[in-house]
């Protein structure tokens, strides 16, 4: 509703025209989710003792601010009311007082200290990571992020989240969702009133994993990791975005994190094992081609469209469509897709997609496009090339 | 503050118009966006023809020749008396300043060794500081110089990270050798040769202050002469590390280290065995240079003495240390 | 050759050829404010674009494309260069100087600069569209990732490096050596002190920025690893280097200002400014310190927490030598006799919206809350209350005040005061907002935005499309000005005007001090 307000106010583009809509907005918007929500406009306190701590810093020094800024600008406006010419105010000539100058170099000096002490305790107590009850690694990609639960018994549950918006809501052409850009196909679940320790880090260019309410930003560095934790002590959904320029869909990398009670944690990373397990059966089968075209299709619309088009006509990416690569030898093809071309944008897709997704959009490359190969990989082959062998 | 009150206030020489700096900026000009094509040719069109070169070459061409023009017409002014002390103050602070920027320039490159070699190098390897890097570089050591690229290290094909380049590390470095096989390693022969090099201009300084011409040829020459042996033995260096040890500018850290700080040394070394070669020229060709006025000469050897002190933190950072 | 003698020859060849610091300060200025449409262009796209959730206008590419050049054009090209300018036109004045100390070198300074920027503005039309990867240039965005534009930019940054380098070179020398007899240096005018500073901060952090650009280009095109962590790099380098140039780079951007504020406001209150000494001092500090903070842009990089807490105690420092600078203004005008022309007005605005930035700026260096409002419009409204109500309000002021003496001419005062108000309504209406978009979570540098964000973003965008707009208000004003404005002579212009510039003729003579006054 309010969005439909809001684009005659775009077209009329007139000030008054915006109040107005702000103001029936604010009367009408029983389905808007709530004013508060509307018009938030400070740091959430955020679900977790650290972020009480962060928003508590923030108040301080915000109300310090303007304390500093009630004595400032109130000597300035008296000061500019008082001495103007126009009231007959003469000038006088001092120009020198060391005295005051001493004292409003130590005063805000006092100040500061008073500043840089709670500042020092949290900050050591943000960079406490040790004695976690689990560890997550986060892996930035362009654009979405990688979760893997690290598992002492080394069965790691690891999967991909990336943005669920769809198109046609960015493009306007269908009215948005109230999570809109801020939700994502697979939510990271982590269990209430536990520590976890997120190991980040970046695949390709430095993201960074932001949820406010978790009181967590790190950037996501390719090569290195970084370490954050976050306590959550309240269940709930928390929502995040990326946030460092990483290219061209920055914005549409958001973050949703489920944090649900330990029971709930349990069945669900169970749920995720089992499906793992699933995967594993698959890799074993035999895939038909048209099967593994038709899953081929999906990963190519959802991994390479962005670079090689729809077509593959190419973009960022080389063109596909009767490309040397894609209608030469198929280990050529599936190595150049598992481990990237050195120094250009193509990536190693070899540890984003699993075996089976990564014969089927070779597979789905080679005879689409009017490519008409014929041939097909099986997820062993890829499994094979993988090992090197 | 004193001395300019009294020196020459009365004239400050404020040059006519001049055609120098637009044709600077467009010989400068024209030379990076040549520059840049070529380069951009080279990585993204190879297998096309490009005309860029010959815009590269003209611009350098017109850059040159303006900054030969330039200072010609400074040196013509200053030896028809239109410079006052004071202007003549200007030009030495110029130079001064000029040299601090250069020295920043370096630093740069310098803060960036240090940074690798100190801090990044180490948490790579998980060393110190308990980073969990190991999960990405497992099995990567650090050591100094870096033989092995953590990329090496884990293998190309089980690198975690997007790929984005191939760096292996070289057979051999260029580290001090110890001392039995000291006399057989260049960069002490190069030490030697640029400290020397220092020297010796001071010579040809002293000469000129004396009104020994002589003996101002004479050192001047020498410090071409040795300047030049230097950038033959630099060379020499260069091929053998290309050739035999496996070290490029592929080879990681050490290499980009190694080679972006000893090349734009080297470069300097061009640059300043250049501008002492036209001085040489001057005082032996054209005269200039009187022990009351030596001041392109000064410059030089002030850029000269720059030059040789970078080098000094080479030789410590880059081949000892 | 006569050289004091000829007045400025006629014809396109005047401005080509010139060494005149009053014609090259004209230049930079001109150049300056054509930089200024150009990148305020760029945030009018920007603006455009967030003015309602969604995409309607432009592609995320080109977003990005749009915020980087928006950067890059208004600190690079817009700010910078008209500070320059207005040091060109008034240190040799202040001083009482016959021109800059190496008039030739001078005008090689400025015309560096439109090919670099022709050069730069020209990667909009090249295949893989302009830089992309924010003004700040991260690699490995701006290396492996990037359009192949980069090269281009990378030199363009390179040449107009070197053209700051000598420019700075320029004020150094001129300052030094070429003062008036009796003009020592504290009895400087503060123009002239902070100008003499940042000269310093420049040559010291171009050269490392020229470094930064060098490693970029050899990691993109000559294989080298100097960003990428396969090699034994680091990615975090790249932002070492760029901050410790970044960081002095904002106060190159509002010292000059501090040096034109420090100016108008004696001359407006009709009283000498307080603590001139201090407010030396003050500068030199915050110069100083400028070199051992810049990690405060990087506190969730992963640094040691040593670390960290080192840059935040030395930024939180700060604060201290720039509140004896506000205080200090605030003291000239107390007691003072004050008029409201609109230098003064622009100055008062220069005073509060900066403080305001100010403090924004000492939230941001709580290191654990920076944590929360890193990369967020938080940062966006803190900078441009410091570089749009700092550095573009001085460079206002610093034009209407300087402007009778440039040309003879009197600006209309109602209009410039109706600039200002315009101005300042809407720069608040703009930035205003953005804090609180910020803390409640938008990141800076997204095309689309969820929409709890959209209303404060819809007023912010109405802000800005009034402020762009009333600059052409000025526009207007100073070219009726230099047309057709009310003509005077009298030297003094204001009358509470102290200081060498003022004792020249109205309009200054194409040549001033050719023989040097003496000061007492
Ligand atoms: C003109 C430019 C300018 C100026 C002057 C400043 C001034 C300051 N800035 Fe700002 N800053 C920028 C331009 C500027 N900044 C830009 C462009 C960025 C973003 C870059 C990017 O990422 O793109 C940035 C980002 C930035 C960050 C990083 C934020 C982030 O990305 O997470 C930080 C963090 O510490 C910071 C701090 C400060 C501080 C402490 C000052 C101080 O100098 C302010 C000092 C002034 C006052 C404090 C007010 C007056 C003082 C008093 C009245 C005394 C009493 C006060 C107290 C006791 C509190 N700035
Ligand atoms: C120093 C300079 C400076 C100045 C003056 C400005 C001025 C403005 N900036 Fe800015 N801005 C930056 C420096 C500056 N900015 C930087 C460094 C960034 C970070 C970039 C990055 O993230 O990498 C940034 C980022 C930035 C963003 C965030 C973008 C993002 O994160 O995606 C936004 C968004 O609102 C914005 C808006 C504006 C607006 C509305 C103005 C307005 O004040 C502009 C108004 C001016 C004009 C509109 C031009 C003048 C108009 C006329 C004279 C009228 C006549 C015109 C014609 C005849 C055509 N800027
Ligand atoms: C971020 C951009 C990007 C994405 C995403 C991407 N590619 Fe590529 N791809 C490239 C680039 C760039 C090249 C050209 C490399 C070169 O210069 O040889 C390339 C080359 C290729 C080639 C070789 C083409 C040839 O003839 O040389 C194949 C095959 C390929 N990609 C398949 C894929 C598949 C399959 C996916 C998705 C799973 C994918 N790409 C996703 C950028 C991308
Ligand atoms: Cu990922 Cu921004
Ligand atoms: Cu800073």
């Amino acid at each position: 509703m309010f969005l439909k307000a809001k684009r005659l106010s775009k077209l009329t583009l007139g000030p008054v025209l915006l109040f107005l809509s702000l103001i029936s907005n604010g009367a009408w918007a029983a389905e808007a989710e709530s004013w508060r929500h509307r018009f938030q406009f400070n740091l959430p306190i955020g679900a977790t003792d650290v972020g009480a701590q962060i928003y508590g810093l923030h108040m301080l020094v915000f109300w310090i601010c303007v304390g500093v800024s009630v004595v400032v600008f109130g000597a300035m406006f008296y000061t500019v009311f008082a001495f103007r010419k126009s009231r007959g105010a003469v000038a006088s000539q001092f120009h020198e007082s060391t005295t005051l100058e001493i004292a409003w170099t130590i005063v805000p000096f006092v100040i500061l200290i008073g500043l840089a002490f709670p500042a020092t305790k949290t900050l050591l107590e943000i960079y406490d990571n040790k004695s976690a009850d689990l560890d997550v690694m986060i892996t930035g990609y362009q654009w979405k992020w990688k979760y893997e639960y690290i598992d002492p018994q080394g069965n790691n549950v690891s999967f991909f989240s990336s943005l669920r918006t769809p198109q046609s809501e960015i493009y306007n052409e269908e009215a948005k969702g109230q999570d809109y850009l801020l939700e994502v196909d697979e939510p990271l679940y982590l269990p209430v009133n536990k520590k976890v320790r997120f190991l980040v880090t970046g695949n390709d260019v430095i993201h960074s994993w932001w949820v406010p309410e978790l009181a967590v930003k790190r950037d996501a560095i390719p090569g290195f990791v970084n370490e954050a934790h976050t306590k959550a002590i309240k269940t709930g959904i928390f929502r995040g975005q990326c946030a460092e320029l990483c290219g061209r869909d920055h914005g549409f990398m958001p973050i949703v994190v489920n944090v649900v009670s330990q029971d709930e944690y349990d069945a669900w990373l169970g749920k995720k094992k089992a499906e793992a397990t699933e995967l594993k059966a698959l890799m074993e089968k035999e895939f038909t081609l048209p099967e593994l075209v038709e899953r081929g299709k999906g990963v190519y619309e959802r991994t390479c469209v962005a670079c090689h088009g729809v077509n593959g006509e190419g973009g960022i990416g080389k063109p596909l469509a009767k490309s040397a690569i894609a209608t030469g030898d198929i280990k050529t093809h599936l190595g150049i897709v598992i481990h990237g071309k050195a120094g250009t944008a193509m990536q190693a897709f070899g540890g984003q997609l699993n075996e089976v997704d990564l014969a089927a959009v070779v597979t789905y490359e080679r005879n689409a496009f009017g490519n008409n190969m014929g041939d097909s990989a099986q997820p062993v082959d890829v499994y094979k090339l993988k090992k090197g062998q | 503050m004193a001395g300019q009150s009294t020196s020459g206030h009365e004239h400050y020489y404020v040059p006519e118009q001049s055609k120098l700096a637009i044709f600077a900026a467009f010989g400068l000009f024209l030379s990076v966006y040549g520059a840049a094509r070529v380069i951009n040719h080279a990585h993204y069109h190879a297998d096309e023809p490009s005309s860029a070169g010959f815009l590269l070459l003209a611009g350098l061409a017109v850059f040159i020749g303006t900054l030969f023009a330039w200072f010609r017409t400074t040196i013509n002014e200053n030896r028809a008396g239109m410079n006052s002390a004071q202007l003549k103050h200007s030009y030495v602070l110029g130079m001064q300043w000029f040299i601090f920027s250069e020295v920043m320039f370096f630093l740069a490159f310098f803060g960036a060794l240090f940074y690798v070699r100190v801090l990044a190098g180490p948490w790579l390897a998980s060393m110190g500081d308990k980073s969990m890097n190991h999960l990405i570089w497992e099995g990567f050591k650090f050591q100094w110089p870096l033989m092995q690229t953590p990329q090496q290290a884990v293998g190309l094909a089980k690198q975690y990270m997007a790929n984005n380049g191939t760096f292996s590390g070289p057979h051999e470095n260029l580290s001090f050798p110890g001392f039995s096989k000291m006399f057989h390693w260049l960069p002490l022969w190069n030490t030697i040769i640029l400290l020397s090099s220092s020297f010796t201009v001071h010579l040809a300084h002293s000469g000129i202050k004396a009104n020994n011409r002589g003996q101002l040829k004479f050192w001047l020459g020498v410090t071409v002469a040795l300047g030049l042996s230097f950038v033959f033995l630099q060379y020499r260096e260069y091929h053998e590390a290309f050739t035999e040890l496996g070290l490029t500018l592929h080879s990681g850290i050490y290499g980009s280290t190694f080679f972006m700080l000893t090349g734009f040394h080297g470069f300097h070394v061009i640059m300043g065995a250049t501008i002492l070669l036209v001085q040489f020229l001057r005082a032996t060709v054209a005269g200039h240079f009187s022990d009351a006025d030596q001041f392109g000469f000064e410059a030089a050897s002030w850029y000269w003495h720059f030059v040789d002190v970078v080098w000094v933190g080479l030789f410590l950072f880059v081949y000892i240390l | 050759m006569g050289e004091h003698h000829h007045g400025p020859a006629k014809g396109l060849t005047r401005w080509l050829y010139t060494t005149n610091h009053k014609d090259i300060g004209t230049l930079y200025l001109w150049f300056s404010f054509a930089m200024f449409i150009l990148g305020g262009s760029f945030a009018m796209i920007i603006r455009a674009e967030l003015f309602q959730p969604g995409l309607q206008l432009v592609h995320p590419e080109f977003f990005n494309q749009m915020t980087t050049m928006h950067g890059l054009v208004m600190v690079f090209g817009a700010i910078m260069p008209a500070f320059v300018g207005l040091a060109n036109w008034m240190i040799p004045m202040m001083i009482g100087a016959p021109d800059m100390a190496l008039p030739r070198m001078n005008n090689l300074s400025f015309w560096i600069l439109p090919f670099a920027f022709a050069m730069l503005a020209s990667t909009l039309f090249m295949q893989g569209g302009a830089p992309n990867f924010g003004w700040t240039f991260y690699a490995p965005l701006s290396t492996t990732y990037a359009p192949p534009s980069v090269t281009f930019f990378i030199f363009a940054i390179h040449i107009m490096g070197a053209s700051s380098i000598m420019g700075s070179i320029n004020i150094i020398a001129t300052v030094v050596n070429l003062r008036a007899p009796g003009m020592t240096y504290m009895k400087m005018p503060l123009f002239v002190w902070t100008w003499f500073i940042t000269a310093f901060l420049l040559v010291a952090v171009m050269p490392v920025l020229a470094g930064a650009v060098t490693m970029m280009l050899m990691d993109i095109h000559f294989g080298t690893s100097f960003f990428s962590a396969a090699g034994g790099g680091d990615p975090v380098l790249f932002q070492h280097v760029f901050w410790f140039f970044g960081h002095p780079e904002v106060y190159i951007l509002i010292l000059p200002g501090f040096g034109v504020v420090s100016q108008i406001i004696p001359t407006f209150a009709r009283k000498p400014l307080f603590g001139y000494a201090s407010m030396v001092y003050a500068t030199a500090s915050i110069a100083f310190l400028s070199f051992i903070v810049w990690a405060h842009h990087m506190y969730t990089v992963g640094l040691p927490v040593a670390g960290e807490l080192f840059f935040m105690y030395a930024t939180l420092l700060i604060a201290v030598p720039t509140g004896v600078k506000v205080f200090n203004w605030i003291t000239t005008m107390f007691k003072g006799s004050m008029t409201f022309e609109t230098p003064m007005l622009f100055s008062i605005a220069f005073v509060f919206l900066f403080t305001v930035g100010g403090l924004s700026g000492v939230m941001l260096a709580m290191a654990p809350v920076d944590f929360q409002y890193q990369d967020t419009y938080f940062v966006v409204a803190h900078f441009h209350y410091t570089m749009v109500a700092g550095a573009i309000f001085s460079l206002t002021a610093a034009t209407y005040y300087w402007l009778p003496k440039w040309t003879g001419r009197m600006y209309s005062e109602t209009m410039g005061k109706t600039h200002f108000w315009l101005s300042f309504f809407a720069f608040n209406l703009t930035f205003f907002p953005q804090h609180f978009v910020g803390l409640a979570g938008m990141p800076r540098r997204i095309p689309d935005y969820a929409l709890q964000f959209a209303d404060f973003n819809m007023v912010s965008s109405i802000g800005a499309f009034f402020y762009g707009s009333s600059q052409i208000l000025f526009l207007f004003n100073v070219i009726r000005t230099i047309r057709s404005g009310r003509p005077i002579t009298d030297p003094k212009v204001w009358e509470g005007a102290q200081g060498l510039e003022w004792t020249v003729a109205t309009p200054a003579p194409y040549h001033t001090f050719t023989t040097p006054p003496e000061v007492k």
